[in-house]
């Protein structure tokens, strides 16, 4: 009896906890559709009295270069960085070469590194390639530092796979890449999902990488909002419309695909 | 039954990623240590020896480092110890099979989707240390529900500042740790609350001698990643502070100092620091990881 009692105590502060992680909602959108007369710092906990689109129109035309440019450089990252992934995660589960387990932690820690530590070199190589400043060269690097995490998701549910599947069509014959085409990469399309937003998100929300290999009209969507949020320029309503912006598209893909959202986020973890 | 030719053929196939990882972490991570043994200032690269001086002149004569050394730990310590508090009370909360479970889980995690960029820009408003007729923010809102002996000068604060940076950091982490507590109460066995009830205990008991010992290897885990990420925080600390000396971190040092001031030498060498510092948490974790993943 008294257990159940304190059950439906528990909604009290869960009610609380809600409204600690919403507030930041709060203040970007009901800032963002107030209307210019309405916006003031001293009414900023009001809800508008009228509803007004002009502070998400001047936001986005603000960010509109940095979002396309981001747009462009996060879904070849993408789908690049999981095709690696599913391909390496395959074999070192699957066909373990001598070393195999040597190699895989020593992938692993790739992901852990603080990359202040690789970016000197990094900025020097993209130079030498002629990749330096541009959307090419960032996609390259998102694709090779999201190695290690696609490569870890993509063996653990490999892993997960029973042998017998593997042998039975050795036994008839396949080879390895048959074997991967017709039997294993068909069923391995929710670890798809996974690791395509996971490394979509990464990519999406990098700051680090993005304001140190490209040049300004390339910079992504983090860097666009953080500059115009720093300067003295931009009114703060239209901060807040532009923070929104830059945070829909990944929200959208938490609302509509959270579960596997947060099987990727597990993932990282190594033994969630 | 495995021929040669499918083992060279599987190592072929991850030989690219294999060559990347070997050249992009490993060989990069020895070019910067490298760089950080040399005096490299200015454009143009300058490899001679200069020792362990860029190390020594850190970690004995530089006061922006000794600054960056204890912003680390004045963010670190309440960054921590909020998130890991804020995440096993909201799993203990949500592991009770309360109605409308699903949604608040989506909710308390729905932060770790943002960018660092966005929640800073927000934070910084929330946290808008003015007052009187210019008070806005969170300070506003107390003062309205009349808390206000809650009000703060939050990261303008003297000396402390930079433990606030905590707070954004804590919303938007608790709820990857409130994920990662829940797996670890969902592998305890029913079975196990049921025979400690039945022996008398209370439920504060059944918590604290049987559940929390359970859960010490997640709480553990917990620890070194959110460890392991407080050292490297850079894009919080930039966007809710800007770049000003009070809120300064070694992260941010290395970017001011190699591509602001082009001193090579000195970046090199804090990022080298930074990552010794990471790697003392990860690789016994990795270690660790993979060995109970090999005996399981």
């Amino acid at each position: 009896m008294i257990r159940s009692k304190t059950r439906y105590l528990s909604y009290i502060p869960l009610v609380l906890l809600a409204a600690f992680y919403l507030l930041p909602m709060y203040v970007m959108v009901v800032t963002g559709i107030k209307g210019l007369d309405e916006v003031s710092i001293k009414t900023m906990w009001n809800l508008p009295r009228q509803l007004s689109m002009a502070n998400f129109i001047e936001a986005y035309g603000e960010l509109k270069p940095y979002l396309w440019n981001s747009l462009r450089m996060v879904i070849p990252a993408a789908v690049l960085s999981s095709i690696l992934g599913s391909l390496n995660g395959y074999v070192l589960a699957k066909w373990k070469f001598k070393g195999a387990d040597v190699i895989f932690p020593l992938i692993l820690f790739g992901m852990f590194i603080p990359y202040q530590s690789i970016l000197i070199p990094l900025v020097d190589f993209l130079h030498k390639i002629n990749l330096y400043g541009g959307i090419p060269g960032l996609i390259l690097v998102h694709i090779i530092y999201g190695i290690p995490i696609t490569t870890l998701t993509f063996r653990n549910y490999y892993a997960s796979i029973p042998n017998e599947l593997v042998e039975a069509s050795k036994m008839d014959g396949a080879g390895m890449m048959r074997i991967y085409w017709n039997i294993l990469l068909p069923i391995s399309i929710p670890s798809f999902v996974v690791v395509l937003i996971w490394q979509f998100t990464q990519a999406w929300n990098d700051f680090l990488f993005s304001v140190v290999v490209t040049s300004s009209k390339n910079w992504t969507v983090t860097v666009g909002l953080n500059n115009l949020a720093g300067g003295q320029i931009i009114a703060w309503n239209v901060q807040m419309a532009a923070s929104l912006i830059a945070a829909i598209p990944t929200l959208l893909v938490y609302i509509i695909l959270g579960k596997y959202f947060i099987r990727g986020m597990m993932a990282g973890a190594l033994k969630g | 039954m495995r021929n040669t030719k499918e083992k060279w053929q599987a190592f072929l196939l991850v030989s690219p990623s294999i060559l990347a990882v070997a050249i992009f972490v490993y060989g990069f991570i020895g070019w910067t240590a490298r760089v950080s043994l040399t005096d490299w200032k200015g454009l143009l690269p300058d490899y001679t020896w200069a020792g362990l001086k860029n190390y020594i002149n850190l970690l004995t004569n530089d006061p922006r480092f000794q600054v960056d050394i204890r912003n680390t730990l004045l963010f670190t310590i309440p960054f921590i110890l909020g998130t890991l508090f804020l995440g096993l009370i909201t799993a203990l909360l949500l592991d009770q099979g309360l109605k409308g479970e699903g949604f608040f889980r989506s909710l308390f995690l729905f932060p770790m989707a943002i960018s660092y960029i966005v929640t800073g820009v927000v934070w910084r408003w929330l946290m808008n240390p003015a007052a009187g007729s210019r008070m806005t923010g969170l300070n506003l809102l107390f003062s309205k529900l009349g808390l206000d002996f809650l009000n703060s000068s939050y990261t303008a604060t003297p000396y402390w500042g930079m433990a606030f940076i905590a707070i954004p950091a804590i919303w938007q982490l608790s709820g990857y740790c409130m994920a990662l507590y829940l797996a670890g109460l969902r592998a305890i066995p029913d079975e196990l609350r049921e025979a400690a009830r039945v022996d008398g205990a209370s439920e504060f008991e059944l918590f604290r001698y049987v559940i929390m010992p359970l859960l010490r290897p997640v709480t553990l885990s917990a620890l070194i990643i959110l460890g392991h990420m407080s050292l490297k925080t850079f894009d919080l600390i930039i966007a809710t502070a800007g770049k000003q000396y009070a809120m300064d971190m070694p992260s941010i040092y290395m970017w001011n100092t190699t591509f602001d001031a082009h001193l090579y030498g000195n970046g090199a060498a804090i990022s080298i620091l930074l990552l010794i510092s990471v790697a003392a948490l990860i690789i016994p974790y990795l270690f660790y990881s993979l060995r109970t993943e090999a005996q399981a």
